[in-house]
């Protein structure tokens, strides 16, 4: 069975890229901080635990809104939703600033709140809660982008019947270094999020490299 | 699906740096969790269970040896050093090559070589060194593997979906062997977290007991060699039958409040093993001695229809060796199947959880077909593996 991607986001420091549409463009684009609130804010979710998240949970937070809004989340058994992600940079954004916490034996203040964020998969975890997705989750890592490896693992899990879909990409993030590629697959022809008129996407590494090169 | 078995592996924990040398302390009752007072860990004493530094150099210098290495042993850190001990300890005496391309190196870590974040190592190393993805060049360079290797770092999970993830790969074709290596090395970093959350106990750490108090943090490395091409004339073949994970979908730091999702990342697993609770010999669960995961351990147990099956944490041991924990407890829990034993869950005295588990109170000889493996993180994750004789 083949598998379509139904619904994409692309974040890069200036442009928000949602499936065929341009969300946002910006050339005087200065930091990440600068962006993701007022970008959060116009999206009105009305989710304040966003505010205590870090930076990366942030953008992977966004970037999976983006995509969900345009797919019939409801309509799937979340036990069958997974969400498999991968980057570069693991945690190392938020692993500083607790590093920074601990450094100086005088000012030592380790924070708990700070602490949790120092794995990349918390990402994951926040993801899911908001939409209450219990599926298969993993998180991998690579030095950069690599279609295949998150090809393999997520078609392996839709090929033995472990998922009926997946939320899949990219999201990496060190200071104001950031991207996102978040992308939904689902089983071609049974696709029920895909609008009529969109262009057909295939669920490939070919597809993926291409999405990832458009910004 | 064809079958996937084990023909290689390796536990480095303070207990020893091989499989037997950990499972003859397991046997023996040994806790490997002292107080210790190391200032560059932690500004007071607290329980820990660390590796030993001499015979890890002793170790290492024996396998660059080996290999003709003509690298200088101060040129890998810490987890490095376990992580290619543990590698060499378990591909020794196995008959294959491993630098073709149908071999799958998985590497599974939480933090890697994060104590290059402290002042007093940054200069040690190359800055690109804290990359879990040069950590794992590292390795695949020293053996010459061909094929990019996969990095899991999914929380206290890891190890099982590095696991999970192997079997998927060489059950569907894609390889023919992997090695699966996972390894977290104890830290400042790590350790002020944990402490930050109160959720260290001042002693050593009591899975399942009444009067639990927390965890107590360990360092290691463990190896897994799979491979869909065992020879006939291995010791007794265990092969992966099942895995799954899932998600709580509730707290980032705090477990599911009914235990049904890793209750059904249990039944899940069963069900790919094609085996129904009753035909499970032993659970060795997660355990890390929290009042919490424990109490929701005990729940996905029973909604698992495992109640009546022994159940044991190794945490008592070895504490929570993180990113390693899932490899290490797999590895000694295939080997409790191999020598049909169920190993008490060290410091477990009565039961302190909702459910009624059978904790394995005493070491006793039983015939046994199987196992399952658990464990649960932070991010809400959760995973269940399943390994079977024959």
């Amino acid at each position: 069975m083949n598998n379509i991607i139904s619904s994409y986001s692309l974040i890069r420091p200036g442009h928000v890229r949602v499936n065929e549409g341009i969300e946002y463009h910006d050339e005087n684009f200065i930091t990440f901080a600068e962006f993701i609130k007022p970008f959060f804010k116009r999206l009105d979710l009305g989710y304040p635990k966003f505010y205590k998240m870090d930076p990366l949970s942030k953008l992977g937070f966004i970037a999976s809104e983006l995509v969900f809004r345009h797919v019939k989340l409801d309509l799937y058994d979340k036990k069958r939703v997974g969400v498999v992600l991968a980057n570069a940079n693991s945690s190392l954004d938020t692993d500083l600033v607790h590093q920074e916490s601990i450094s100086n034996r005088s000012q030592y203040f380790p924070s708990p709140s700070v602490f949790v964020y120092t794995l990349p998969n918390i990402m994951i975890g926040e993801i899911c809660i908001r939409h209450r997705l219990n599926g298969e989750n993993a998180f991998l890592i690579a030095e950069k982008f690599e279609s295949k490896q998150l090809f393999d693992y997520v078609n392996e899990l839709f090929q033995n019947n472990r998922v009926d879909v997946c939320l899949t990409g990219w999201v990496d993030l060190v200071k104001d270094k950031f991207e996102a590629l978040l992308m939904f697959v689902e089983p071609s022809g049974m696709e029920i999020s895909k609008e009529k008129s969109g262009k057909v996407l295939p669920f490939s590494e070919e597809t993926m490299d291409e999405l990832y090169k458009i910004m | 699906m064809r079958p996937i078995y084990i023909a290689g592996d390796n536990i480095i924990t303070s207990l020893g740096f091989t499989t037997s040398a950990n499972m003859e302390a397991l046997m023996a009752g040994r806790i490997g969790i002292h107080i210790t007072s190391d200032p560059h860990l932690f500004p007071s004493s607290l329980p820990l269970s660390l590796v030993d530094s001499g015979i890890l150099e002793e170790q290492f210098m024996a396998v660059l040896k080996h290999y003709q290495k003509k690298t200088d042993s101060s040129s890998f850190t810490r987890l490095e050093k376990f992580l290619i001990i543990s590698i060499h300890d378990a591909i020794k005496e196995l008959p294959y090559k491993f630098q073709d391309q149908k071999t799958l190196f998985v590497l599974s870590t939480t933090k890697g070589n994060i104590d290059l974040l402290e002042e007093r190592n940054r200069a040690l190393f190359p800055h690109r060194r804290i990359y879990l993805w040069e950590l794992a060049r590292i390795i695949t360079d020293f053996y010459g593997f061909s094929n990019p290797p996969l990095i899991i770092s999914n929380a206290c999970v890891s190890g099982i979906i590095a696991l999970m993830t192997a079997f998927r790969y060489l059950s569907s074709g894609m390889y023919d062997q992997a090695i699966v290596t996972g390894g977290d090395i104890l830290s400042e970093f790590v350790i002020a977290g944990f402490q930050s959350f109160q959720s260290l106990s001042p002693t050593p750490c009591r899975p399942y007991d009444a009067l639990r108090d927390g965890l107590s943090l360990g360092e290691g490395a463990g190896t897994m060699v799979l491979t869909s091409k065992m020879e006939k004339s291995s010791p007794i073949g265990i092969k992966i039958t099942g895995a799954a994970t899932s998600n709580d979908a509730n707290h980032i730091s705090g477990p599911s409040r009914t235990g049904e999702e890793l209750g059904f990342a249990m039944l899940n697993a069963m069900k790919e093993a094609n085996l129904s609770p009753a035909d499970i010999g032993f659970v060795n669960a997660h355990g890390t001695a929290t009042p919490f995961n424990d109490e929701m351990e005990s729940k996905a147990i029973a909604l698992a229809g495992l109640l009546d099956t022994p159940v044991n944490s190794f945490k008592g041991y070895w504490g929570h060796t993180l990113g390693a924990a899932g490899m290490i407890e797999s590895v000694a829990s295939v080997q409790s199947l191999r020598d049909q034993m169920l190993i008490r869950s060290a410091g477990f005295e009565s039961l302190g959880v909702p459910e009624p588990i059978h904790v394995i109170a005493n070491n006793e000889k039983r015939e046994i077909t199987s196992f399952l493996k658990s464990a649960s993180g932070f991010g809400g994750c959760n995973a269940a593996i399943i390994f079977e004789k024959g």
